[in-house]
Parts: structure tokens; sequence; C-alpha cells
């Protein structure tokens, strides 16, 4: 979706302020905030691509404003309301009031430990053979899904050279709406900066993204496959 | 956004009182102990950072066997090290070369390699670093005080799937016959997301 996450090239947000020696968190509610997410992902109660998808649907006056934690629980809030695990009423108690319990476990330290021992793996076995092969000249299609896409603004309807295939991956626009995997091709398109910005832009720069098949097609247009 | 309060004292603001409300509830429903959220929080503000990352660069300097595991697959030549904390899924590094030098962002959110690098700094989830880094990272390097020559190709890796970049910068001149434990202390965080280069060794050598 065209929302507030999709900052590429966009302009004015003054300078980038680093700062140092920094806390990994800079208030107990962030470490709380982060766990939080974390367990949720641990859990399974949703995917990370729901995750983002939630996150970036904020209003884009609320996602520029906020923290970027502050973004986080108020993506987790919005699917625990959604999944119907918390209600508002209990939100806006603060307590537990629907009966209704997790019918699992509780996650304890233990099973933490086990999940962070383990790799997440975004690769699944592969239907069709890719499409593209490396060296092929690309064009990102033009699209504006009201979903989840990981395909930014700034890199639609451009040609790019693909420069890697990295494998068959959980297509994000599809697992964030609870659609399944629909494991598609991704591959790593480089786009030459000019491409991208114009004729003013640094004639040093090239930018890649990882893009999935269905983001892809042939230059010439047409329905060559 | 700039000035939180202190949420251990009795003015909590409003973000700290949902976050409270939120493990209160779901640790009451039986999804989650206490001690799993203290453990994911103390593995990363104590197991894991970019000293991580520095360990693994400064192996890749001095190593070329490793080095050329690392640069055909990242993720399974970082296994070697043992690191703890949530597994990076598929992880790929970027050498720096004469010629080229390789910047890391993440426009649409903050995906980070968090195994070597721990955490984000807030400037790199923050609007004025994703939005800029893609359109002119030339600027954005300056502000952290690195100015490339203008022939220098500059690379910015968009980082759109479940892909985690780091930057391996090129080694410093003047660490001839240094150690591995020697030249990780000159890795920065900076200089492996591609804002910085690695520290200057101190003429006469390592020092500590």
């Amino acid at each position: 979706m065209n929302g507030g996450q999709d900052l590429g090239g966009m302009m004015g947000f003054g300078p980038i302020s680093p700062e140092s020696n920094e806390p990994v968190f800079h208030s107990r509610w962030e470490g709380r905030a982060f766990a939080l997410n974390t367990a949720a992902g641990i859990l399974g109660l949703f995917n990370l691509d729901m995750t983002r998808y939630s996150r970036e649907s904020l209003p884009p006056a609320e996602y520029l404003s906020k923290s970027y934690y502050d973004i986080w629980i108020s993506g987790l809030v919005r699917l625990l309301l959604d999944k119907h695990i918390i209600s508002m009423a209990e939100l806006s108690s603060a307590k537990s009031i629907d009966p209704s319990r997790a019918n699992v476990a509780p996650l304890d330290a233990d099973r933490v430990a086990d999940a962070f021992g383990k790799r997440s793996d975004y690769t699944r076995s592969a239907s069709t053979p890719a499409r593209y092969a490396v060296g092929d000249v690309v064009r990102t299609k033009v699209m504006n899904p009201v979903t989840h896409t990981r395909l930014p603004r700034y890199a639609r309807g451009k040609m790019g050279i693909i420069e890697a295939v990295i494998g068959c991956h959980v297509f994000p626009d599809s697992n964030a709406h609870g659609k399944g995997e629909d494991p598609n091709w991704c591959y790593t398109v480089v786009f030459d900066g000019k491409e991208l910005w114009g004729e003013d832009s640094d004639p040093s720069l090239t930018v890649s993204i990882n893009a999935w098949e269905p983001y892809l097609e042939h230059p010439g247009g047409g329905g060559r496959c | 956004m700039a000035h939180e309060h202190d949420d251990d004292h009795s003015e909590l603001s409003e973000v700290a009182c949902r976050v409270r409300a939120i493990e209160t509830i779901l640790t009451e429903k039986g999804y989650v102990d206490t001690a799993a959220l203290d453990a994911i929080i103390e593995t990363y503000e104590t197991k894991i950072g970019p000293r991580n990352g520095a360990r693994v660069v400064a192996r890749a300097w001095t190593d070329v066997a490793f080095r050329q595991r690392l640069l055909a697959d990242a993720t399974e030549a970082v296994t070697e090290f043992g690191f703890e904390g949530r597994k990076s899924s598929h992880l790929v590094a970027l050498e720096n070369t004469p010629t080229q030098h390789n910047l890391v962002v993440c426009t649409l959110c903050s995906c980070y390699p968090h195994t070597l690098l721990g955490l984000p700094p807030v400037w790199y989830k923050s609007p004025p670093y994703r939005s800029r880094a893609v359109i002119d990272p030339r600027s954005v390097m300056s502000e952290f005080g690195l100015t490339l020559p203008a022939t220098t190709n500059i690379r910015v890796w968009d980082s759109t799937a479940e892909l985690r970049y780091i930057v391996i910068p090129l080694r410093p001149e003047g660490t001839e016959g240094w150690s591995e434990v020697e030249l990780a202390t000159l890795v920065t965080r900076d200089s492996m997301i591609g804002v910085g280069l690695p520290l200057t060794p101190i003429p006469g050598g390592f020092d500590t």
C-alpha cells in the first residue's frame, strides 16, 4: 500500500542525527514493546508480513510522527484486536476480562532460547522454473495495491537488470493477508540511478531491490513469457 | 518522541501504559511469561551487537578461505561463530572494493542483520535516512563524516525481502600483521552499514 512506510525518495525530513553511544532501548517500555512483538512472532499469532502490513496501515501522519517502537506497539495492538486475542474493553481496563485464554502453553524463557537457536527460513520449493536469469533486462510493474507489497513506489515501472536469482521465497503480498505463502521466485534487481531519479541523479549511483517475480515483466511489455 | 518519560515513575507516558496493559493481558491469558520477555530483552541488550559483525569482518580480512565462503554464502559461513540471538534467515556479505562502496537501507521498514549487528539504531529506522539513502546517498554519508571520491561507484541495497546485508569494508592500511582480535576493534557498526569506514589504526600499532 502507498502508506507512510514507503519513504524512498521523499524529501524534507531534515538531518539524520545519529546519537553517540546509543542504548539498545531508550526506556523500559521500548524493550517491553520489542519483546512483546518478538514473543507474538515466536508464538505464531501472526506472521512477519502481517505485522508489517499492520504497521504501515497507520495513517501516514501518525506513522511519520511516532517513534519506531510506538509504531510497533500500535501495529501489535491492531493485530491483537483483529485476531480477537484481546478486546477493546481489556485494552482500556488494562486487564484480562474475557475468559478466553491461550490454548497453547505460555511462551517461557526456554522456548525463547529454542526459537533463537533456529533460523527462520523463507525459502520454499518451487513449482515452476525461474522465469528470469542473471543478466536479463526486466521492467518492474506499475502497480498500486491497497494491500501489502514490498515493491516500493520509487522502483515501480523502472527498467533494471537481474543481478541474482535469490530463490523461491514466501510472497509477502499474499502472506500478509492470510492468503497463503504463495511461494514465488525472488531476484535482486539493480537499477541505474538515472532510471530511478532522472538526469540529475548521481552518475555513480546504482540501487537494488529484492523483487518477486509477480513484480516483474519483460521490458517490451506485451504478454511474452 | 525525543523526550520519553521514565516509565518507572508514577507518571507513565501513554504509550508506556499501553505496552504495560498488553503485557498484563497477554500474561493473564497465558500467552507469555514475563520471564520470556526478560530473556528476549536480555539477549539483545547483552549477547548480540555489532561486535559480532566486527569479528566476521576481521576474519574476512585475515582468512582468505573464510572470505570466499562468506561471499559465497554468508548465512552458512557465520555459523562457525556460534552467535546467539534470533538467526538472520538469509545473510549476504557485500564486499567494498576500491571502485565500489556499498550502503544498506530498508526504505519500507527496518530490515537489519540482527545476528551480526544487534538492533538497528534509531536513525536507521527513521524517515531522514530511509528516504534519502536511495536518492542521495552521498549526502547521507557526508552527515556521518564520510566523503568518497566522485569516481567511486555507490551501490545502495534496499532490503525489501528477507535478505539481510552486511558490508565488508576495506581493510585499513597500516594493519599488516594485526591479529583478528586486534582488527575487530577497528570495525565500527557504521562501517558495516556503509555510512562509515573502519577506524584508522593508531600510529605505532595496536594499543590497549
